[in-house]
């Protein structure tokens, strides 16, 4: 496995009126498993249908009904094991979490609390070229997802779609190993752009199928390292957990605004109060959810309705060599094969398509030169283009790469190339043929040059004199030439020509 | 009785097979035993239509000459079971109205096999009690009463509309579901033969869940013979359910030999329980003579912690209750409480669950709620399930030392008066479970063969205990005793 060394970044400070205070922010992140059917039911986890469409008996939690495990979305959750370099589980069992809510027809969801069916693995949170945050995963359950209520749209009544109800989610819970709200930010790209290279969740924050839980407390510096020494949590202060944020934005928001919250407490002499809060970007504050005498006691037990879950390491080394290769290794190996920078390697590895389009342009090719165009002139021109995504760019791989080709090959000069990239990228059509068509064609007929330098020459008898004097006009010949030409001549030629002619 | 509705399963089946009788005669037969039969409570929803159409459909198959075994016999169904269409709401006033969109596992195997449904049976609401008397529907009563008495006895619970259905003659066998002993004691308080599988042989998907990790559906039947063909169309493996065994079902039937020569027979002595009665521990003697008799080894075992077996049960079961019983939210189906201007979502829950649950039911779901709680779980969701693990490792120790079945009383007692336990204890009540609960927690097999009456001329049974999957051992077992026994008293008509 090929990585890239790294440092550690310094953590987030924040001055308070008395001392600094130090973060501490640990993640439960509730990835939607990128199956077509749910956790325990053959019913649809197809986005946006009919309400209460994508419905089983088991999933409206009609009498007798009982889930079976679909064993689809435990390959996906060893899948995300695996690539976050975690521990699998042979053995796993589900529990029963137990609470009153419309939207959870069973009255308990299903999950993983005493066995999960991964352990302990890693994210490595790329925070700059050189810099990056290890966070260690504590485990991945799995377990199902609630439906939803609505209650805006009767003044009198609340409303159920049960179309999520029982959709699978893996919640992935980091130790509290990060240290700000850019770091938080990171991780969730970093865990979103892992996800979707393994294919095992879409990550669509905005449908909901990426969603953040995050503790977040405050110390003083110096405190956490005396945590990491002895894995003690007395040595930190008391969490919040800010619930349910689809949005990188606002997890910094509300990171940033809890911390100050809390720290604001703190020096009043006051104390943190365990609790969950909500965070409303409206605002920018977070609330307090529900009060102590509200708490839920969830009475985990085992779900008598399933066995363990038992699977055979033959089974996971199978899933362990379909893995494809991770964003970390990618770079690395852009770094190590194509000469590219590593800041350059990460913006082409942040997706993996965008990673496939740059292998096919590069192979064969100048590795730096196809890293250029693609992240300057195609990336570029795909924001420019209503942001659009890699997967919809009008010029292909094999396009971008037959310009580069004509480039290599002397037929058009660097700037001819933009001209014949913006046609492609419009019209469409074969680059080497356009150029054909539309005479592009560099000229480094020598003749036809030396003709043009000389008729400027001849023309401009008062500009010859004043390059004579100071060579550094000589270029006004350059763009003369170029002018009479139409940009297609050589622009070395030309260079070397005039200077000739000039006597410089 | 009428002769046709009291047969057997395997007299019906032979009949129907020669073309003696038709599954519509015995079909008319029950539901004409039924019509007459309102004193016993017994039949809660009544389906002609169903039955007759069945029937119809009962005899083709037979004329055709593919009929199973279960082809054209009238069944009775506990409540419990979904019935698609069919009124299903476990005795309960929550599921007042409730008609499933779908077939348990259990009775579509048995309409698959040509079975006929006659309607649902009365019972426990949601399966929990011992006397029928927690039903919305008001208790069933048995058809046996005491020598010179006309007062009206339970049938047992839960599964006591079964129970009382089948000895009173309304239909030719029931389903029956046992979570603590449902099957088993009701059957021995009237006199029929009933027999809890193997956890997992029968699918539970379908089966309104009491103890998800205790409940099990068996037959009810006149006698041994009839377990074992019904049986056979009840059981087998359900993807649906992944608690139900995926292993091959053998020919149950063909395993009816009466030969039992050689074979260990256990007698636990911690079921010698203080204060049983001479009665009861006096059949329990005969029982083991009984068998010994036909060429079995009788020895004594110790199944040493028995006593711990009631306790965790009725930690167990109710917790598992209150979290499979949390769905009943009024939301979606069955009742849901009128309410009060003002009232939110938990005056819903609390109200709709206040009115729909009877008294046993709140019982049990606040004991279960209690024991899984956070600083209570330890001490008794987790003990109990420790307990659970000691008592099954009782069993394997006894049959790997070569038992067997093993011998115990099905009751502590013949079947009680009804509202006699009114004003008691509910652990009084509970206490009735004693000989039954331990095969639950073990998952084993058991059955109750009647075996005698006592000195009123009550029935009484006695239990066997199999072998896990051993079915088909069991059930031999249980011909020779019931051979051996030979019990043919029927209630005297009074209904």
């Amino acid at each position: 496995m090929l990585d890239l060394a790294f440092d550690t970044p310094t953590p987030k400070v924040i001055a308070g009126a008395k001392h600094d205070w130090e973060l501490v922010i640990g993640m439960e992140v509730h990835a939607q498993v990128a199956s077509k059917a749910k956790l325990f039911s053959g019913a649809s986890t197809q986005f946006g249908a009919e309400p209460n469409s994508n419905v089983a008996f088991v999933d409206a939690g009609m009498p007798g009904m009982l889930p079976v495990i679909n064993e689809g979305c435990v390959a996906l959750a060893v899948k995300t094991g695996l690539g976050l370099k975690a521990q699998i589980n042979l053995m796993s069992a589900f529990d029963r979490k137990n609470y009153f809510y419309p939207d959870l027809p069973q009255g308990y969801q299903i999950s993983q609390l005493y066995h999960p069916i991964v352990g302990e693995g890693e994210v490595i949170v790329d925070m700059a070229p050189g810099i990056a945050r290890r966070v260690r995963i504590e485990r991945i359950h799995l377990e199902q997802d609630a439906g939803k209520s609505i209650h805006d749209m009767d003044p009198a009544m609340s409303f159920v779609d049960l179309n999520r109800t029982g959709v699978a989610l893996m919640e992935i819970v980091s130790r509290p190993d990060i240290r700000g709200p850019e770091e938080a930010a990171a991780y969730v790209t970093k865990l979103r752009q892992i996800l979707r290279y393994l294919g095992t969740c879409d990550g669509n924050m905005q449908n909901g199928n990426l969603r953040a839980d995050v503790n977040v407390s405050v110390c003083h510096p110096g405190d956490y390292e005396r945590y990491q020494e002895t894995q003690d949590f007395g040595h930190l202060g008391t969490r919040c957990e800010i619930k349910n944020m689809n949005s990188l934005r606002f997890i910094q928001q509300a990171i940033d605004y809890e911390a100050r919250r809390q720290i604001a407490i703190l020096e009043d002499g006051g104390s943190v109060v365990q609790e969950t809060r909500l965070y409303d970007p409206d605002k920018n504050e977070t609330r307090s959810m529900r009060s102590k005498e509200e708490a839920h006691d969830y009475r985990y037990f085992p779900c008598p309705d399933l066995l363990p879950l038992e699977i055979e390491q033959a089974w996971v080394d199978d899933i362990a060599a379909s893995l494809p290769e991770l964003p970390d290794a990618k770079k690395a190996r852009f770094v190590r094969d194509f000469g590219l920078s590593e800041y350059d390697a990460s913006v082409l590895t942040a997706e993996v398509e965008a990673a496939a389009y740059f292998e096919i342009v590069a192979d064969g090719r100048d590795g730096k030169q196809a890293a250029n165009w693609v992240i300057n002139d195609l990336f570029g021109r795909l924001k420019k283009d209503g942001d659009r995504h890699i997967t919809e760019s009008p010029v292909s791989p094999a396009q971008l790469g037959g310009i580069l080709d004509l480039i290599a090959a002397g037929d058009i000069s660097g700037k001819i190339a933009k001209d014949l990239f913006e046609i492609v990228y419009t019209e469409g059509g074969d680059p080497a043929r356009i150029v054909a068509d539309r005479g592009m064609k560099q000229v480094t007929d020598t003749g036809a040059i030396e003709a043009a330098v000389d008729k400027v020459i001849a023309e401009n008898p008062a500009q010859v004199e004043k390059a004579q004097a100071n060579p550094k006009l000589a270029g006004w010949f350059v763009g003369q030439v170029m002018k009479a030409t139409g940009g297609k001549a050589n622009p070395k030629a030309v260079n070397d020509l005039v200077a000739a002619k000039l006597g410089l | 009785m009428s002769d046709l509705s009291s047969l057997t399963i395997a007299a019906a089946r032979d009949a129907l097979r020669r073309g003696d009788v038709t599954a519509a005669d015995l079909t008319e037969a029950c539901l004409r035993e039924i019509e007459s039969a309102g004193a016993l409570n017994a039949v809660v929803h009544h389906t002609p239509d169903v039955a007759r159409e069945q029937a119809a459909r009962a005899d083709a198959r037979l004329r055709d000459g593919d009929a199973p075994a279960m082809c054209g016999i009238p069944l009775g169904i506990k409540d419990l079971f979904c019935t698609k269409g069919v009124a299903s709401q476990a005795a309960s006033g929550i599921l007042k109205g409730f008609r499933p969109e779908y077939e348990s596992t259990v009775t579509a195997k048995l309409w698959d096999a040509g079975a006929v449904m006659l309607g649902k049976l009365n019972m426990d609401e949601f399966a929990m009690g011992s006397s029928n008397e927690t039903s919305i529907y008001g208790n069933a009563v048995n058809p046996w009463r005491a020598k010179g008495s006309d007062a009206p006895l339970t049938p047992g619970g839960s599964s006591g509309g079964s129970a009382a259905a089948v000895a009173a003659g309304l239909c030719l066998a029931a389903t029956g579901t046992d979570t603590g002993g449902s099957i088993r004691q009701p059957a021995a308080f009237t006199g029929i033969t009933g027999l809890k599988p193997t956890y997992g042989r029968c699918s539970r998907w379908g089966i309104v869940a009491f103890a998800s990790s205790l409940d099990q559906a068996g037959p009810m039947t006149r006698d041994v013979r009839d377990a074992a063909i019904m049986l056979q169309a009840m059981a087998g493996h359900d993807p649906h359910d992944s608690t139900s065994a995926d292993i091959p079902v053998p020919d149950f039937e063909a395993a009816l030999t009466g030969d039992i020569r050689g074979t260990k027979i256990g007698i636990p002595r911690e079921y010698r329980v203080e204060g049983m009665p001479p009665e009861i521990a006096q059949l329990w003697d005969d029982g083991a003579e009984m068998l010994r008799d036909a060429g079995a080894e009788v020895v004594e075992i110790s199944l040493p912690h028995t006593q711990y077996a009631l306790p965790a049960y009725y930690v167990i079961a109710p917790a598992e209750a209150s979290s499979n019983l949390a769905r009943y939210d009024g939301v979606r189906f069955g009742h849901r409480a009128k309410l009060a201007p003002g009232d939110g979502i938990t005056e819903m829950y609390e109200k709709t669950r206040a009115e729909g649950f009877g008294a046993e039911v709140q019982r049990r779901v606040m004991v279960g709620t209690y024991v899984l709680s956070a600083g209570f779980y330890d001490a008794y969701y987790n003990r109990a399930r420790k307990v659970r693990t000691l008592i099954k490792r009782d069993f394997d120790e006894a049959f790997a030392a070569g038992v067997d079945a093993i011998l115990t009383p099905a009751t502590p007692s013949a079947a009680f008066g009804l509202g006699e336990m009114a004003s008691a204890d509910p652990v009084q009540m509970y206490l009735n479970d004693v000989f039954t609960v331990t095969v639950n927690l073990a998952g084993l097999p058991g059955i109750s063969v009647p075996a005698g009456l006592d000195r009123r001329g009550l029935p009484l049974g006695l239990q066997l205990i199999g072998k896990p999957w051993d079915e088909a051992g069991l059930l031999n077992h249980a011909y020779a005793l019931e051979r051996a026994a030979g019990f043919t008293a029927r209630p005297d008509r009074w209904w």
